[in-house]
């Protein structure tokens, strides 16, 4: 008698936390993209949860105080940290990245403090949604700039 | 010289570490004390190897001998010598040695202890202890080095490696590419010790876990010998949380202190099983009960604890924290693989040892809460892990990254927190044994009462939010509960004693330290979850460019740009410091704040630090956002308004102060209760 009912208290707490993490994910999913997909899947996932990585071109970086809206275009990177080591790491992916002009680009409209890691071929890795106009609308802005602090080598010692 | 004599000290204490395990193993099989000792004083002399290879380091460190890789990493010339010291741990090869060095000081604290007549733990130990310092040891020794040094072969390339290659010269680098400005702060210089220092200190109550497993000693000896331990650990880890949590708002300047990042749930998923450890060992102390679930949260904490090292190590998650990068995954996986397999091996094994004495009984006794408490703090756990896994799962299941961020995590744990709080409330009214409906309402309903007229007062001066409100009466409830369970000791101290309430106050803490220490961990829980639930619920902020002399309002603030200056620092930082003037809502000057930007050439980075202006009702945080000195347009402010955050801090020094009673003064209240029949709570029928 005693055993089931710590059976059935037991029962009713995995089931609450269980329905809690479902619930919650489906909530809060967000769709991980690379630039590539994110063009191909065209209008169907306009207003959705999307995480978007991609690598920051610095000429087109522009900021307006006055309003804080911070513009800028990412060119596409594998999403895979595993492709991105066989391309010869995270920097060189970014850099050939930015450098060819042939690789599908979105242009970013995000509102706030100009971020401080925010460079030329730094990753941007953001969350937020597609727009109708086509243009990505971040809402958080997460960046890495490997080629600083992850770099193996030196610079060639004069 | 002396990367080659730090190095050639990693690797014979990679050995001796080696030796003391094969010796203690060796010893105690063929029953062999002389060996056994010989294996202990082995693994005495790691603590002063794994010293003079660190001092190696830091000699590097501080002379500037930019030829070593990691020296190079992580500072350069401009740095100020306590910057250059404290770079041991601001890379991960120097963390691993970091982490080696307080592994080996506190096995050896624990090794010269009396051992009497617990001696046959001993040698399982040494095993256990010197198999994670060699982990660590080796994994400089083999794939991280922080003694390699950088070599030019005659084509031009630069390798690295500990030794001339052949042909290759070595090579001086003028400068080193100094320590990312992100971790030149007070905050960062402590966090990573007192986070490694906890994670090191739950590894003591692993190894005599998994001494008694092997000794078939299951009684309850080896959680009393490692409480103190757990104490600590638990003390440095939840300290680590915090300092961490406050570099993260004083410098990385988005207004908040937790953003549910990977790393931050790394190092919260071992304090979250340590938290449930330190509830249920007392189940087992005072009931005998619950053994077998013990020693699985002691193994899951050590298996989080060096998965957390791992994470926070190994940029493996794209986070705020990817400072490092490495090959080091595999031997972590390898590693945290094969001693969780082993003792969850070792545990099967011992299972019908560890039955427990009695039988759960009563839904409501102290123990069934404890229980429940325990459930609630795994669950908390699943969500972490959940979240962290749950993108490698779609992906392996759907082909789509899907990843989940701090709403999921904000969604999903605030429910088991508020029960978690609920129950900090009713728990300390349970007796051991069987508790009714009828005894606890009798007990609760004061305190209960004086929580609602807490939370109407509240609904008439300071919120109509529900959600809050709700919050509010949990956190008043479990104050008044605990300073009401207080009082009343005290209370009847000070009637059957004749002693005045303070000494009474006093003497009733010393007597029990680890109930009342307990205590005032409760109350400063609350405090934190004040503060927390301040700034995610009451949040304010704004944003704007000013001309010199415009302002700002928001909330009961007005912010007014006075003017602002560039400098350069002591340390080459270019400063653009800003000076506002703040005044309440009645235009009373209340003082200035000094938001500024730190450009660090030699990153070529900027770090924004904020202005801050804290009461215990809000902080006021104003972030310079951008100053162009060629436009004369004014200045970019974004002003935070953050209730109620300093709790947050308050409530951690408190929390501190409760471990320290429970660490410091002496238990008397060792032996078990046995309760078997219905029994109000004892300090109850001392009060009536």
């Amino acid at each position: 008698m005693g055993r089931k009912k710590f059976l059935v208290g037991g029962v009713v707490i995995l089931a609450a936390v269980i329905y809690l993490i479902i619930s919650s994910t489906q909530a809060n999913a967000e769709y991980f993209l690379t630039i590539d997909e994110l063009k191909s899947q065209g209008t169907a996932i306009v207003g959705k949860n999307l995480r978007v990585s991609g690598a920051v071109v610095g000429d087109t970086i522009q900021y307006d105080p006055q309003t804080l809206t911070l513009t800028f275009d990412v060119a596409n990177v594998p999403g895979d940290n595993k492709e991105i080591d066989a391309q010869g790491g995270l920097a060189k992916v970014l850099h050939e990245a930015v450098v060819d002009p042939k690789r599908t680009r979105i242009q970013v409209v995000y509102s706030g403090p100009k971020p401080d890691l925010l460079k030329d071929e730094a990753q941007a890795i953001m969350t937020g949604h597609l727009g109708t106009d086509g243009v990505f609308h971040a809402e958080e802005l997460l960046l890495k700039c490997p080629t600083k602090y992850q770099e193996a080598v030196p610079n060639q010692a004069g | 010289m002396l990367a080659e004599i730090g190095y050639g000290i990693l690797v014979i204490a990679f050995v001796v570490a080696l030796y003391s395990v094969g010796a203690a193993v060796y010893g105690e099989r063929k029953q062999l004390p002389a060996v056994v000792e010989s294996a202990r004083r082995a693994m005495l002399l790691l603590w002063p190897l794994i010293t003079l290879a660190a001092a190696s380091l830091i000699l590097l460190l501080v002379g500037n001998h930019f030829e070593v890789s990691f020296v190079y990493e992580v500072t350069s010339r401009n740095m100020p010598t306590y910057l250059k010291i404290t770079a041991w741990w601001g890379g991960q090869a120097g963390s691993l040695v970091f982490w080696s060095w307080l592994m080996s000081a506190f096995a050896s604290l624990v090794t010269l202890r009396k051992w009497d007549r617990d001696r046959e733990f001993l040698p399982w130990v040494i095993v256990v202890t010197s198999i994670t310092t060699a982990f660590f040891l080796g994994l400089v020794v083999f794939y991280e080095n922080p003694f390699a040094r950088y070599w030019q072969t005659p084509d031009g390339q630069v390798l690295t490696s500990m030794f001339a290659p052949l042909n290759a010269v070595a090579m001086l680098p003028p400068d080193g590419r100094g320590l990312n400005p992100l971790l030149r702060h007070p905050g960062m210089i402590i966090h990573p010790p007192m986070l490694y220092l906890g994670f090191v200190s739950f590894v003591i109550p692993y190894a005599f876990a998994i001494a008694a497993l092997i000794t078939g000693r299951t009684d309850d000896r080896w959680i009393r010998l490692t409480r103190r331990w757990t104490l600590w650990a638990w003390l440095f880890l939840s300290f680590g949380l915090v300092l961490g949590s406050r570099w993260a708002y004083d410098v990385l300047g988005w207004g908040g202190f937790w953003g549910w990042d990977p790393v931050e749930i790394a190092a919260l998923m071992p304090w979250l099983t340590g938290t449930a450890f330190l509830h249920s060992v007392m189940i087992q102390e005072k009931r005998g009960l619950l053994k077998q679930w013990n020693v699985i949260l002691i193994i899951l904490t050590y298996a989080l604890v060096i998965f957390g090292t791992f994470l926070t190590r190994s940029g493996v998650l794209s986070s705020v924290h990817a400072f490092a990068q490495s090959a080091i995954g595999p031997a972590f996986f390898a590693f945290i693989g094969a001693t969780f397999i082993t003792s969850i091996g070792l545990l099967i094994y011992r299972w019908p040892d560890l039955r427990g004495e009695t039988e759960l009984k009563s839904m409501l006794s102290r123990e069934a809460l404890f229980l429940l408490n325990n459930l609630l703090f795994m669950s908390v756990l699943v969500v972490c892990f959940w979240g962290v896994i749950f993108p490698l799962i779609s992906e392996l299941v759907t082909g789509q990254k899907v990843t989940v961020g701090p709403p999921f995590y904000n969604r999903a744990t605030a429910p088991l927190f508020a029960s978690l709080m609920l129950l900090m409330g009713i728990a300390p009214l349970s007796a051991w044994g069987k508790s009714t409906v009828q005894t606890l309402g009798r007990a609760i309903w004061k305190p209960a009462v004086a929580a609602l007229v807490v939370t109407v007062l509240l609904d008439f001066f300071y919120t109509r939010l529900a959600i809050a409100l709700l919050g509010f009466y949990l956190v008043a409830l479990v104050i008044l509960v605990t300073l009401y369970e207080y009082w009343r000791g005290a209370h009847a101290r000070q009637k059957t004693r004749g002693e005045n309430f303070f000494a009474a106050f006093g003497r009733l803490t010393a007597r029990n330290p680890r109930r009342y220490g307990g205590y005032f961990v409760h109350i400063s829980m609350m405090l934190m979850a004040v503060g927390i639930m301040g700034i995610n619920m009451f949040q304010k902020e704004t944003q704007g460019t000013l001309p010199v002399n415009g302002d700002l309002k928001l909330g009961e603030y007005t912010v007014k740009y006075e003017s602002i200056a560039q400098f350069n620092a002591v340390d080459n930082r270019q400063v653009t410091r800003a000076v506002v003037g703040v005044y309440d809502n009645k235009g009373n000057y209340l003082g200035e704040l000094h938001p500024r930007i730190d450009y660090y050439p030699d990153a070529q980075q900027n770090m924004t630090i904020p202005g801050e202006r804290a009461t215990m009702r809000d902080d006021l945080y104003v972030l310079l956002v951008d100053w162009q000195p060629a436009t004369a347009t004014g200045a970019t402010f974004k002003i935070f308004v953050n209730p109620l955050v300093n709790w947050l801090w308050i409530g951690a020094l408190i929390f501190a102060l409760g471990i320290l009673i429970a660490v410091l003064i002496p238990d008397r209240e060792t032996e078990r209760v046995v309760v078997t029949r219905a029994q109000p709570a004892q300090q109850s029928s001392a009060a009536d």
